[in-house]
């Protein structure tokens, strides 16, 4: 980077910030000076329109017309159902769609898992604090350093060199031969959907704690004279008491794995047997000039996000209500 | 006989609630608490937790150790043999920053895209979004609750599906003015920020508009209308009024749209072209991982440098931080 380089990079943003300023300075001067009669229709206009037409062209445009597109070739050919019947018959894009099956499952289930046990475990204890930020820092990770740390993680040497891997290292400790772990399929997705349980356990866990310290102290205590110990005041107590927050948390996290690409796309580029709908989607559309293709999986993301954030709106207006 | 255990999150006395009485209550009630729950959590627990901890700690320890080790330690000694093979450098960090080899990662030209990406993506959506917010809000209009609900529900669009198209959208109609304006100012590269700004303002609005409207419709009427009484204009309103007063939420979601941004590849993939020009510290990285994906010496400095800024703004924003995440979950 040259010093020029800098100074095109610092005139753009400043360009960019300063233009953006004056047109809103403007467009609120303007309103001021609007006759009183009216004054709030030009008012709402000038407020609204800016979000209506970024969301128009941007979002909703875009979205119908990726919809169209799946149902036609790359060169533009109208193919009805087959970029579809691809996805759901061709071994490479069904593996794509199996893997994706396995992480909706595994990376939702198992980081709520162990979020809520370690909330539990570390509720009202000495240093409460900083037991969460350990495990609460990787969500602040970009998936791309997640996916660097782990794959660090899983290096691999040839046997009879020094392990810098620590999976491998471990492995060898117990008289075990190294693994190249992430060309080894099926185990490399099982591996990569770690480092996403990973980064999604924190969320989990902060989400569970506050919930957790909302159980009434009353109803625990109830349940203790009557002689319960303390896995059965968990389970009956405390678990329906957090039901609301266990749902938001699960489905939350099913959403974001639904959408996972970086670290796919960072570990293993989807190759051994590791793909997953978005990146896929990314693949065919952008890489493999397959624009109908993509389009066809995104559709299939969509569709199959749609029930679950509709579901997660709801439980999470309810809660609202209920507070 | 409680007071072994520090009651670590007693709600901080706020100012108008701090009487006596209120302070003893919420205290008792901590204790019982404690007591109840240090019966609850055994030895087996406090082991399961420390467990946790520790994993979920080592990786990121092991890689920020490797980081500050040369890279004949780095390629053939593990992290955890660092007493056996001592060695310290910072010369992995100045290699990656700051030498201009071209085999060199070069990322400080990368860093300083992230930074001119994620700040203007950051004001723009949340100036846009906070208009909205507050026209949807407080100006009574027909059709405008059918219009939030809409707005709402195009969160569930997941970016995916508006990619492909809008790409070709900025190839049609944006890069003729990204042309324009690299002829009138050399300086600036005909591959500008200008599109990776655009595509993560339109992602951020559904979600911003949808919190800050929450938020802003919360503002008593009597506040609203008592200034518009005294005959503030709707400018001096909206300054004076309505941004002060949510700015807790604004900072929020700006924060959490802040560390969105400077975390995605995806975006930056599709919208930034992939030079020096434009890209960000994590299109960068994922290029690294796949063409040097076994210089470890190079790739360890450079991921700590990409995770550096979100740890900052953890660590001493968490509390805002916590929030705006909680609120933007669903996001992408």
């Amino acid at each position: 980077m040259t010093t020029a380089d800098l100074i095109g990079k610092i005139l753009q943003v400043v360009a960019g910030l300063a233009l953006f300023a004056v047109v809103v300075g403007l467009v609120l001067f303007l309103i001021d000076k609007a006759p009183k009669r009216g004054r709030d229709y030009v008012q709402l206009g000038a407020f609204l329109a800016p979000a209506m037409i970024l969301l128009l062209l941007g979002l909703i445009y875009p979205a119908v017309r990726t919809t169209f597109l799946s149902f036609f070739t790359s060169s533009g050919n109208f193919t009805g159902l087959d970029n579809f019947i691809w996805m759901f018959t061709q071994p490479d894009a069904l593996r794509t769609l199996f893997n994706t099956v396995v992480w909706v499952i595994l990376v939702p289930v198992v980081s709520t898992i162990i979020g809520l046990a370690y909330a539990v475990f570390i509720d009202k204890s000495r240093g409460e604090k900083y037991f969460k930020a350990l495990v609460f820092m990787p969500v602040a990770i970009s998936f791309v350093g997640a996916g660097i740390i782990w794959r660090f993680v899983y290096e691999f040497r040839p046997s009879g060199r020094d392990q810098i891997g620590a999976l491998n290292q471990i492995v060898v400790w117990f008289g075990g031969e190294p693994v190249q772990w992430l060309q080894s399929s099926p185990i490399n997705t099982l591996l990569l959907i770690v480092v996403m349980i990973w980064v999604q356990t924190g969320f989990a866990m902060v989400v569970l704690s506050a919930a957790i310290k909302g159980v009434p102290v009353e109803q625990l205590e109830a349940a203790q004279l009557d002689g319960t110990n303390g896995w059965q005041r968990f389970r009956n107590v405390t678990v329906p008491g957090i039901r609301g927050s266990l749902v938001v948390v699960v489905t939350t996290t099913s959403i974001a794995t639904l959408k996972v690409f970086d670290i796919v796309r960072t570990m293993t580029a989807g190759n051994f047997d590791t793909s997953v709908i978005a990146n896929e989607m990314y693949t065919q559309a952008f890489r493999a000039n397959e624009p109908g293709r993509g389009a066809a999986l995104a559709v299939v993301l969509f569709i199959l996000v749609m029930p679950i954030v509709i579901y997660n709106v709801r439980i999470l207006r309810q809660q609202r209500e209920i507070r | 006989m409680s007071s072994s255990v520090a009651p670590v999150d007693l709600p901080v006395p706020g100012g108008d609630r701090d009487d006596d009485s209120y302070r003893r209550a919420e205290s008792t009630v901590t204790a019982k608490a404690g007591r109840v729950k240090r019966r609850m959590t055994s030895r087996g627990a406090t082991v399961a937790a420390l467990v946790i901890a520790v994993l979920w700690t080592l990786p990121t320890f092991g890689l920020f150790i490797s980081s500050f080790r040369p890279a004949e330690e780095i390629l053939d000694t593990g992290w955890w043999t660092i007493f056996q093979n001592p060695g310290f450098t910072l010369g992995n960090y100045q290699e990656v920053l700051l030498s201009s080899s071209l085999s060199s990662p070069q990322l400080g030209a990368y860093f300083v895209n992230s930074l001119a990406i994620a700040i203007p993506a950051t004001i723009f959506p949340l100036v846009i979004a906070t208009m909205a917010a507050y026209a949807f809000a407080w100006i009574k209009f027909r059709g405008s609750n059918l219009l939030f609900i809409l707005v709402f529900a195009l969160q569930i669009v997941p970016l995916q599906m508006a990619l492909i198209p809008l790409l070709q959208m900025f190839s049609q109609f944006l890069r003729p003015i990204q042309a324009s304006i690299h002829e009138t100012i050399p300086m600036i590269p005909e591959q500008s920020y200008l599109p990776v700004w655009i595509a993560h303002t339109i992602f951020a609005l559904p979600l911003a508009i949808f919190l800050l409207h929450n938020f802003i419709s919360e503002i008593p009427g009597e506040v609203i209308e008592a200034a518009r009484v005294d005959g503030a204009s709707p400018s001096q309103l909206f300054f004076r009024i309505v941004i002060p007063l949510a700015l807790p939420a604004i900072a929020s979601v700006a924060i959490f749209q802040f560390i969105w941004v400077w975390n995605d590849l995806l975006v930056a993939l599709i919208f930034s072209g992939g030079t020096q020009d434009v890209a960000p510290l994590t299109q960068r990285l994922a290029e690294l991982v796949g063409s040097r994906g076994q210089e470890w010496q190079r790739l360890t400095a450079a991921a700590f440098v990409s995770v550096i800024i979100p740890l900052i703004v953890f660590f001493s924003l968490q509390r805002y931080f916590v929030r705006g995440l909680l609120a933007g979950a669903t996001k992408g």
